[in-house]
């Protein structure tokens, strides 16, 4: 892990010196220990903040729509999938951006770690490749990082890059034969009323803070749906009618579209599993449009073409 | 003065007594989180965590509260008329909170609570709750109370003040109010209970375990316009993604909206939590935004906090160093930094 | 202590539309109980929250005068929710109102001075209570010369027209109106924007205040006018507009810096305006 931070910080001074970039967008070491932040960096001299570790799961792409000038982007899998949607949605230009594909192993679910911890004081988190040892007063744990890794992440099939104009480094292997979706699958088999009663205890913990609406990078709407007043589609308190429309709409705005980069569930601050939504949506439209989001620029998403000899064969 | 003590295994006892007379709510574990709840039994709460996931402000001042009610049935003479609605008259206790979170009370009641109005709501609660309190024996590596005039057995704003001595907890009645609950409890006050030093040992190897540190003493000296236009608000605010998080944990963020919810002829006014982090908080019906960048919002929470509610109300910052937001921002936006390039500030 | 939020329920008596594009109307309110109506004291330069059962509530500048009894006036732009459903209401039909709230213009500070009102657009409305204040016979001579200068885009678009006509007929005040542009021959009152107005009449800053309401881009280009004319800070007198909810500094969206529009405000010196962040 050590090397590909200093790669980063090569690449990204090469880049500023030469002028090819305006800005390096990657991450800095957080102040707290498995945290990081986004940072933007425009002068050489700064590249020294760029940090990489197994706790950047923040999906920079989220920084990229609306800006005008010429960004070098530090992208795991996923984070290049939505840069490609967010091409195909006209949210950046190709030529703005220059990508540097960064290999990823997952990355490492904190709320695992703090769980592991209980309530002992955490200094600092080590990585090897295999594993990681939390330090701390009087101790040093050595974990599996497979056991830790964030939900989306130990399912993940896209782990290098998808697009890029350089890689970091050589690529990771893909996981092969991972079963993604075990728990639609789950709830797939439920009665109608075992669902609507699962669903409704999923949601119930949601303080409607908008975290996993605003850490989502396909979500940049001027006026997202829930705070629109004329007509005003949702109630502004936490009446669980609210809340479910809120999760059950966002959902459905993200069907086709959603590279399951698991920002929403990495941010909620009451650790509810909305990924459950999103992937029900991403498992129709494969089997329906044999489609996976953010794959490839010369692909549109299904839902955003049509076609005069569409059979249109759902609507009956 | 800590004069009483009650055996850890006779907490179930006194929870089932406070129960008895009072709604009760403290700390409970759901899966990945804890959040005070009501109980009805010491079972239920956890008071082995820190702090817990969200503040405890939504028992005096709920997410959603219904303010007043109304039918818009035309052929009724009350058509339109907005009705008070009675609020649950029953005292409320809040077991198990914390001395930062106690304080934040105190702090809200500058805003709701002034010279020329009173919010009905927030004083009515406020009336009817007793606060027991927990020092914190082993406050979070985030846990900042210290620098911004709280502690971890600070008793402001509390009636009673707990202090677990691992096989017992020592009780300190701070309020008449406090005091009376624990002689309904019928906790006896005795000479023989001070437990002087174990509580000094144990106050001060919390206090030497708050590492973390924030400055203050500069904030009120700066001229505001000066810290408005500072340069560093620009690197503050890149990473944040607008989302409430940190309001909506935060102990002293009680802003809110008005709205009125109607089901066919029945109608709410409800106050709901909103956030300075979303952009139709300010949206002026024109379409003018006086904080409709993102830069915007994040300098007005933290100089909302950190300055202006300082420079109004003469009584600190409005931050008790909870740690939460530290804890929960997403992207690491952290607010001991805030403190420190603010208070450090120099044109 | 009273329930702050809890309206008083008032009967719209009438509606009149004021301007040609039938945006603004004039509400005019009865108090149901009149107990109500005598609890309400209001001073010129306050607002109001208009609150309408179902739709929410809206802060509006109050258009009558404390001198006028047994009613109250809102003059009303459609713009969101609120505003646009009550301009769907008719006279009889049931609203609340909030209030009276905030602070109003310093009229005893100003009391022995000139006054000189400046006004744009539909922002004209508590400039209105201000005028029909300070023209009362118990008012008129504890203040010295008072000069008005109201714009609007063209003449349709003028608020209160029969009044204006009126005032302008009297001696003991001076009106300037104003439009942006009109084709209507008959026009024979002034053409152009309200700062050039301000300019080219030019009310002595001597002993004077000036009453500024407006539009933003009309208040940026008068308040250079008005120091050039020799105004200070102090002495220049601005009613703010902000979104509100609470209207009792509690809710905390209307702030700049410390201080919050609905409480503190709506009226603020130039001088308080410049010690505070720009941020409105």
């Amino acid at each position: 892990m050590e090397s590909l931070k200093e790669k980063m910080m090569h690449t990204a001074l090469l880049l500023l010196t030469q002028k090819k970039v305006d800005v390096v967008l990657g991450f800095q070491r957080g102040t707290i220990p498995m945290m990081s932040q986004p940072i933007l960096i425009s002068h050489p001299e700064k590249v020294d903040q760029l940090h990489w570790d197994s706790f950047c799961s923040i999906n920079l792409a989220n920084y990229l729509p609306q800006r005008k000038d010429k960004i070098a982007i530090f992208a795991k899998g996923c984070d290049s999938r939505n840069i490609v949607l967010q091409i195909q949605e006209n949210q950046i230009k190709r030529e703005q951006l220059h990508i540097i594909g960064v290999p990823c192993q997952g990355m490492l679910d904190r709320r695992k770690v703090q769980a592991e911890l209980n309530d002992r004081l955490l200094l600092g988190v080590r990585e090897t490749s295999e594993h990681f040892h939390l330090l701390g007063e009087g101790f040093m744990d050595s974990l599996e990082r497979s056991g830790y890794l964030q939900d989306n992440c130990a399912i993940c099939s896209h782990r290098n890059a998808v697009i890029y104009d350089e890689a970091l480094a050589e690529p990771v292997l893909e996981q092969e034969g991972v079963e993604r979706y075990e728990d639609v699958k789950a709830i797939e088999a439920m009665t109608a009323h075992q669902r609507w009663s699962y669903f409704e205890k999923l949601l119930a913990p949601c303080i409607r803070c908008y975290a996993c609406r605003n850490a989502c990078p396909m979500c940049y709407c001027p006026v997202c749906f829930v705070d629109e007043s004329t007509p005003q589609w949702l109630g502004k308190s936490i009446d669980p009618t609210d809340t479910m429309t809120f999760h059950f709409l966002r959902a459905y705005h993200l069907a086709g579209r959603c590279t399951d980069c698991g920002n929403c569930e990495q941010v909620c601050p009451m650790s509810i599993k909305m990924r459950q939504l999103t992937k029900k949506l991403e498992k129709d439209i494969i089997e329906l449009y044999d489609y996976e989001a953010g794959l490839s620029l010369n692909q549109r998403p299904p839902l955003d073409t049509y076609r005069p000899d569409d059979p249109q064969d759902f609507i009956r | 003065m800590v004069d009483r003590v009650i055996k850890k295994t006779e907490l179930a006892d006194f929870v089932a007594r406070l129960v008895e007379k009072y709604r009760v709510y403290a700390p409970v574990r759901e899966q990945q989180t804890t959040n005070f709840r009501e109980i009805s039994t010491a079972d239920q709460v956890d008071l082995s965590g820190a702090n817990t996931t969200l503040s405890p402000k939504s028992l005096i001042l709920p997410q959603s509260e219904t303010m007043f009610e109304f039918s818009l049935d035309r052929t009724s003479e009350k058509a339109g008329i907005l009705y008070e609605i009675e609020l649950d008259p029953l005292p409320r206790l809040i077991f198990g909170i914390r001395p930062c979170d106690a304080k934040a009370f105190e702090l809200l009641d500058l805003n709701f609570s002034t010279p020329s109005h009173q919010d009905p709501w927030w004083a009515r609660r406020r009336q009817i709750t007793t606060l027991v309190g927990l020092g914190c024996n082993t406050p979070c590596p985030t846990c900042f109370c210290t620098s911004v005039g709280c502690g971890p057995f600070a008793t402001e704003g509390l009636d009673v003040l707990l202090i677990d001595l691992d096989k017992e907890f020592a009780i300190q009645g701070i309020t008449e109010k406090g005091q009376r609950l624990l002689d309904d409890m019928d906790i006896k006050a005795e000479a023989s209970a001070t437990k002087k030093e174990a509580v000094s040992a144990q106050q001060s190897s919390s206090l030497q375990s708050i590492k973390s540190v924030v400055p203050t003493e500069g904030l009120q000296d700066h001229e505001v316009n000066a810290l408005f236009n500072a340069e560093f608000w620009d690197k503050v605010q890149f990473a944040c993604i607008n989302c409430g998080v940190c309001t909506f944990v935060c102990p002293t963020c009680w802003c809110f909206d008005i709205q009125d919810e109607v089901l066919k002829n029945n109608g709410l006014r409800l106050r709901n939590w909103d956030s300075c982090m979303f952009p139709l908080f300010t949206l002026h019906g024109s379409g003018h935004n006086p904080r409709g960048q993102k830069l915007q919002r994040v300098r007005q929470r933290f100089m909302h906090k950190l300055k202006y509610f300082p420079d109004k109300y003469h009584n600190g910052v409005a931050c008790v160093g909870c740690g939460r937001c530290v804890q929960q921002c997403p992207v690491n936006i952290d607010i001991r930094q805030v403190f420190l390039l603010m208070n450090n500030f120099k044109i | 202590m009273e329930n702050p939020y809890l309206p008083f329920p008032v009967k719209i008596d009438s509606v009149i539309t004021e301007t040609e594009d039938r945006n603004l109307k004039t509400f005019k309110l009865v108090f149901l109980n009149s107990a109500d109506g005598e609890k309400f004291v209001h001073q010129a330069g306050q607002f109001a929250e208009l609150s309408i059962a179902g739709k929410g509530e809206i802060p509006i500048g109050i258009a009558s005068s404390p001198t006028e009894h047994g009613h109250l006036l809102f003059t009303v732009n459609r713009v969101g929710v609120v505003t646009r459903a009550l301009h769907q209401m008719t006279a009889g039909d049931v609203i609340g109102v909030r209030g009276p709230l905030g602070n109003w213009y310093p009229w005893e500070q100003m009391e022995g001075s000139n006054v000189v009102v400046i006004g744009g657009g539909f922002a004209f409305t508590t400039l209105r209570a201000s005028i029909v204040y300070l023209l009362h016979p118990e008012n008129r001579s504890r203040f010295g010369d008072i000069t008005v200068i109201y714009g609007a885009r063209s003449p349709g678009m003028l608020l209160y027209r029969d009044e204006l006509v009126e005032w302008n007929e009297r001696d003991d005040i001076q009106m300037h109106i104003t439009v942006d542009a009109t084709d209507d021959p008959n026009w024979k009152f002034d053409v152009g924007f309200v700062p050039t107005v301000t300019q080219e009449k030019a009310p002595s800053a001597k002993d004077s205040y000036a009453v500024v309401c407006g539009p933003p881009i009309m208040i940026k280009f008068t308040l250079p006018i008005l120091k050039e004319l020799g105004f200070p800070d102090e002495r220049i007198i601005m009613s703010l507009e902000m979104r509100m909810k609470c209207g009792i500094g509690m809710c905390g969206r209307c702030n700049i810096g410390s201080e919050y529009v609905c409480k503190d405000g709506p009226v603020f010196s130039l001088a308080q305006l410049s010690g505070l962040p720009g941020e409105y």
